[in-house]
């Protein structure tokens, strides 16, 4: 089954674990998305699934868009985002995606748009320490120091890390931990931030690198 | 209400008894140690309590072998076995820092009657 969706963030909280102990959790309303498109091996070259998330009036949408959305029968959606899939056949057009594939002590990749932090001096943006708050330093505090050397090369190298526009980017946190998830309410807890302000949109997928563990895990515990 | 504050609500631990900075309580506390579970008392002034659903906490002082030591419980922590409110102080504000400066006699709350 497709082990992706896409939510909104909501805000942030905590949330005791069994054993006591106080975790960070993120809360994010995920759902229920419909599959707007299936694209195929044979027709696209790959398989995957277009889900489509936050409905709008049909009035917002234009003609080529609108008959998008007809094929599959679901309203149109803000929202359109393509999951990969190995195999589409359990799959029709239209159907309902929910938090119901997730459950808890998954790990899960959140992708989001990061907060936009305007133009940003190089301390916020990489981490410079910044100059000598003493010593004679003069109106130098947060400078970020040389940024090459003179004659030769005589130039600045690309990539030099400057002062510039920071944030809002796309972001993805991998292996987050599922604290709880609430199919009913179509929410979902996980450990630790998301990025992104609330109400920003999220898509949520299966961790790319614990997937492997994870599937092993289940085979032991069949066993 | 919003999403995060209803969540929260669902977690609040309602056995409890009501009691205010100023008051000495007597905090039952569950340690796990191994696979063992033992219970731990701690008793002392309330000197400050923080509100916010599940995120409340509450500190509580006592003065130990002559070292003043404080602990900060979240109050609807799982761990938390019971709470006894020994007596209720009279105090005159919400944060009982100045404890922290005054020993013995001087350290004293005078009963709410």
């Amino acid at each position: 089954m497709l082990k992706g969706i896409i939510g909104r963030k909501v805000g942030m909280t905590q949330v005791f674990a069994e054993n006591g102990t106080v975790v960070p959790a993120t809360v994010i309303e995920a759902g229920p998305c419909a599959v707007v498109q299936i694209k195929t091996k044979e027709k696209e070259g790959y398989n995957a699934l277009q889900l489509g998330f936050m409905e709008k009036k049909p009035q917002r949408v234009n003609r080529p868009l609108s008959g998008h959305f007809q094929k599959s029968g679901k309203g149109p959606f803000y929202i359109l985002k393509e999951f990969r899939v190995d195999e589409v056949g359990e799959y029709k057009l239209g159907q309902e995606i929910t938090l119901n594939v997730f459950k808890v002590g998954d790990f899960v990749d959140i992708t989001g748009t990061s907060k936009g932090r305007g133009f940003t001096g190089v301390m916020k943006r990489h981490g410079f320490s910044g100059a000598p708050g003493s010593h004679g330093a003069h109106e130098y505090f947060r400078h970020g120091g040389a940024i090459g050397a003179a004659a030769t090369p005589s130039k600045t190298f690309k990539g030099k890390r400057m002062p510039g526009r920071f944030g809002n980017s796309r972001v993805t946190v991998q292996n987050l931990k599922i604290v709880d998830v609430k199919p009913e309410r179509n929410l979902l807890l996980v450990k630790g931030a998301v990025p992104g302000s609330p109400n920003s949109t999220v898509f949520i997928s299966e961790a790319r690198t614990k997937a492997f563990d994870q599937e092993e895990q289940r085979a032991v515990e069949k066993d | 209400m919003n999403v995060v504050e209803s969540l929260e609500k669902e977690h609040l631990r309602m056995d409890l008894p009501e009691f205010k900075a100023g008051d000495t309580v007597k905090v039952h506390f569950k340690i796990q140690e191994g696979d063992k579970e033992r219970i731990q008392v701690f008793e002392g002034v309330v000197i400050r309590k923080r509100r916010g659903n599940t995120r409340a906490t509450f500190t509580v002082r006592k003065v130990s072998y002559g070292i003043g030591v404080e602990r900060i419980f979240p109050l609807h922590s799982p761990h938390i076995d019971k709470i006894k409110v020994v007596s209720r102080g009279r105090v005159r504000r919400s944060r009982l820092y100045y404890l922290r400066e005054r020993k013995g006699k001087a350290a004293r709350i005078k009963e709410k009657r």
